[in-house]
């Protein structure tokens, strides 16, 4: 009866022990477009992550109006012309740290990792792998990447008007700090 | 009994390891609802109810952003029926170059000079209430333009005393407007508008006209706009007629290009609402554009 119990007692512990979900409802991605005739750029700091250090699983879901610009114009086309945000209101990235193995979340310090997975964007879903670094300072795990979006990839079309205006490829900047635990 | 507490004690155990152990789509699931119901009780601000500031001659419900600053360029050419020898109008343009700009996102102001009898106008624009969802729900955008005209063209009647308050004309214009849906926005505009002098003692000095306008986005960058403005029968001039205007709005960019079909060859508000003489059953159509191309110069607040 003994060792059942502290079985049980055992069980008890350990289920939030293993349970190593980070999340953060503030992140923050920008995106830049450089082109000889203008640089775009704009920034959301309402990323929504969630970080499993267990199973290395992370995800991202980005509210798509939240993005902001600099310039009223730039953010009204930005919705309605090219990324249609009433028609797709997210963008989500579904994927896992594929060599977790080499993140020690007890120890602080900056990993390098590999992650891969699908990224939806503009109601098209890609499978894609990109680098990232994955840092823990004072216990806590932030991850950030940069990685590139072809606009063709995700059927997002920019008229030959203004093809000189907008880069083929947008440069994507995630910074995510995974202060909520769960 | 002790065995019982003992399954119970496990039981629950188990469903504090199952609950903790939600998979990650879980939780951002869960996430997810949560930042949704959060942007439920936030106010969101309806954009983009027309491309641009103007619908084809009259103003929309739309403002241009803060620190943003919008030139326009606005040609009428002649009547379609001149004819081969006018080249179908082509040959007699009246043109309009103005400069908007937007003080705060609620707030704009503007300059205008047109050829169309040596015309300078200046005009407000404040939208007083704003469409939204959301925690505060307004199903319209209501806009007030107040637009004063100078008419600087000298005097064909040399006889008569010049006054400067003569040539003053004042337009006051209540914008009511609605984006339906994505595609659809429809708008109303009740004018009235004073001029101080008349040409005959018949002649009402305060006119009054009801507007009704809308667009239809034919594609993300192209919409059918059109709009009327009926003119209250004793408040009107004789011999004018009401304005109908149908155009395109096409958008690149920071350009928005309209080019429109009227019966109207002025484009400030007193000149086409109220002195429009053009008749489109008697061929009396006026081919049009308007161009406008925004800087952005101010600081986003």
């Amino acid at each position: 009866m003994k060792t059942l119990l502290s079985i049980a007692t055992l069980l008890l512990l350990t289920g939030p022990l293993y349970a190593q979900k980070a999340y953060t409802k503030n992140g923050s991605i920008s995106f830049f477009s450089k082109s000889p005739v203008e640089n775009i750029d704009a920034n959301n700091n309402q990323v929504m992550s969630v970080l499993n250090s267990q199973t290395g699983e992370i995800q991202f879901s980005v509210i798509v109006k939240a993005f902001h610009f600099e310039k009223a114009l730039m953010e009204e086309h930005f919705n309605e012309n090219y990324m249609e945000s009433t028609k797709f209101p997210k963008a989500t990235f579904k994927g896992v740290i594929t060599d977790l193995a080499k993140v020690n979340f007890t120890k602080d310090g900056s990993y390098p990792v590999i992650t891969s997975g699908d990224f939806t964007l503009h109601g098209v879903t890609k499978k894609i792998t990109t680098p990232g670094i994955i840092t823990i300072k004072n216990g806590i795990p932030s991850a950030s990447s940069k990685f590139s979006v072809k606009l063709k990839d995700y059927e997002v079309v920019v008229p030959k008007l203004v093809k000189d205006n907008i880069a083929e490829n947008i440069e994507i900047t995630v910074a995510c700090t995974y202060d909520q635990k769960l | 009994m002790f065995k019982i507490k003992f399954v119970l004690i496990l039981f629950t155990g188990f469903l504090s390891c199952t609950a903790l152990a939600q998979d990650t789509t879980d939780l951002m699931s869960q996430l997810e609802q949560e930042v949704s119901k959060d942007d439920k009780n936030n106010t969101n601000i309806t954009t983009a109810t027309f491309k641009t500031t103007r619908l084809v001659n009259g103003h929309t419900v739309e403002n241009v952003g803060k620190g943003v600053l919008d030139f326009k360029i606005s040609h009428r050419f002649g009547k379609v029926n001149g004819g081969g020898y006018d080249l179908f109008g082509l040959d007699n343009a009246t043109m309009r170059m103005g400069f908007d700009y937007g003080i705060t996102n609620r707030f704009m102001v503007g300059i205008g000079r047109s050829t169309f009898e040596k015309t300078y106008d200046a005009f407000f624009k404040i939208k007083l209430l704003r469409q939204s969802t959301g925690n505060k729900k307004m199903p319209l955008t209501v806009s007030y333009v107040p637009t004063i005209a100078l008419k600087t063209l000298k005097s064909l009647e040399p006889d008569s005393k010049d006054y400067f308050s003569s040539r003053l004309f004042f337009t006051h214009q209540l914008i009511i407007g609605s984006k339906l849906s994505e595609q659809t926005s429809f708008q109303l505009m009740p004018t009235y508008s004073h001029r101080n002098l008349v040409t005959l003692v018949t002649e009402p000095n305060d006119l009054i006209a009801i507007g009704i306008g809308g667009r239809q986005k034919l594609s993300k960058r192209v919409s059918l706009n059109a709009e009327y403005y009926y003119q209250l029968p004793e408040y009107k001039l004789a011999n004018t007629t009401n304005a109908l205007s149908v155009g395109f709005d096409i958008e690149t960019g920071g350009h928005v290009f309209q080019l429109h079909l009227t019966n109207s060859q002025g484009m400030s508000e007193r000149t086409f609402i109220t002195e429009t003489t053009g008749k489109w059953d008697k061929g009396d159509i006026f081919f049009g554009f308007n161009i406008s191309r925004v800087f952005t110069i101010g600081k986003r607040g």
